[in-house]
């Protein structure tokens, strides 16, 4: 079973929830920590793991040979990522934009554009106490993340329960994330930001035809609209974690909640039994 | 000499749009007669390189110069490129604007005044 957290504002507690669902798991099950969220993954802080496995991600970016170009501006035109731009006597490629799709040395009519292999980040493989950790890093100052989180991805194992972290927000990366997996958690806190951006997430993983379920993080700070929203939608909202000193202290230093406050694992264990009962009920069920 | 102007609306008492890339219009204006084309910006849009499909796009109107707010680090290299005076901070009303141009008031930027991707989320 694999299961996505994610959140729709960043800050709202995701690490934490992915890390206390894992290490709650880990001596009923075989886990597995997938960290997606490659622009800055956190999980290691909490997890500590011994890398032991590095494998680097390429995207392929075109090159011009200029001596036989003849500037006709196709490749510009078929880009559909603006990612070159053809001026005066010049073609520009901004590989940061590239998504490698291949689209303008196919195109183009003088046939001079290459392929390069770049390497645009790194997967890292290796345990953490029992927990099987793969976690993927964007090299900084690239864009592409989507390949990076395929190769990620590609570890995933049906022996396994996987935690999948997910990056924050609700674009190409958060879904490239989220597909494939069984269910995906939402962590928010209960204020009218939180709330907002919830709603934006929920949808995204509704269009992707996954079931989903609430964590609020910091209950108390807000107000119960959250709740409300829940209810309204139909959505099960399946763990509180009240705001606390403790808490956010333990974070803080990196020692995992459930570690420094061990009666906090049976809500994990609770919450991956309720997960695993929705999902099992919606499979016996396929008509949603 | 033709300079482009990124603007919000489509006239010469419009505001300066301060975004770039993402602006709604360009006032494309002849600083001699005052003569001026509103130019729809389709990449307002773009999902991403808004920057650098809209400075190929005012690279085609055989501008000397671009006026915005601010210019973001791939269009600037794009505009440069294509021998294209860069005037960022640029705020007001857009005939004023072509006033002080046509007066030396702005400097051109020797860089982009921005890091990428600030028009975006920006209503
Ligand atoms: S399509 Fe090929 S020939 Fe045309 S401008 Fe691009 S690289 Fe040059
Ligand atoms: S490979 Fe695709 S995305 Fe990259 S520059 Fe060529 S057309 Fe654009």
């Amino acid at each position: 079973m694999i299961i996505s957290v994610a959140s729709g504002k960043g800050g709202t507690g995701k690490t934490l929830v992915a890390t206390s669902l894992a290490l709650s798991l880990k001596d009923g099950h075989k886990v597995m920590v997938q960290d997606c969220d490659v622009e800055e993954p956190n999980d290691h802080i909490i997890l500590k793991p011994v890398i032991t496995d590095r494998e680097p991600v390429f995207n392929l970016v075109p090159r011009v040979d200029e001596e036989k170009c003849t500037y006709c501006g196709t490749c510009a035109r078929v880009c559909a990522f603006n990612a070159i731009a053809v001026i005066n006597e010049h073609v520009l490629v901004f590989p940061q934009m590239c998504h490698g799709c291949g689209a303008c040395s196919y195109l183009c009519p003088e046939k001079v554009i290459t392929e390069i292999p770049k390497e645009i980040g790194v997967v890292e493989r290796g345990e953490a106490d029992g927990i099987s950790f793969v976690q993927g890093v964007l090299t900084i100052g690239e864009a592409m993340a989507p390949p990076v989180i395929r190769k990620v991805k590609e570890y995933s194992n049906n022996d396994y329960t996987i935690i999948r972290d997910v990056s924050p927000g609700t674009s190409c990366p958060v879904v490239e994330s989220i597909k494939g997996s069984d269910f995906c958690l939402l962590v928010t806190e209960p204020t009218p930001f939180g709330l907002n951006d919830l709603i934006l997430a929920v949808e995204t993983v509704k269009e992707l035809g996954i079931p989903c379920g609430i964590v609020i993080n910091r209950a108390g700070v807000g107000d119960s609209k959250v709740a409300d929203y829940c209810v309204k939608e139909g959505i099960p909202l399946l763990l509180n974690i009240p705001l606390s000193t403790d808490i956010a202290s333990l974070y803080s230093r990196g020692i995992p909640l459930v570690e420094g406050m061990p009666q906090w694992r049976d809500s994990f264990i609770k919450l991956e039994k309720q997960i695993k009962e929705i999902v099992s009920e919606r499979n016996s069920n396929p008509q949603r | 000499m033709k300079i482009a102007i990124s603007s919000a609306g489509k006239t010469l008492d419009a505001q300066v749009d301060p975004r770039f890339g993402r602006c709604a219009y360009f006032i494309v204006v002849d600083t001699e007669t005052m003569q001026f084309e509103a130019v729809d910006n389709a990449n307002a849009a773009a999902g991403g390189g808004a920057g650098i499909a809209t400075a190929q796009m005012i690279a085609g109107k055989g501008v000397e110069a671009v006026l915005s707010g601010n210019c973001g680090p791939n269009a600037y290299e794009v505009l440069s490129k294509a021998d294209i005076k860069v005037i960022s901070g640029v705020s007001g009303v857009i005939k004023d604007v072509v006033e002080n141009y046509r007066n030396g008031k702005y400097e051109a930027s020797n860089k982009p005044n921005v890091a990428g991707h600030f028009g975006q989320g920006l209503k």
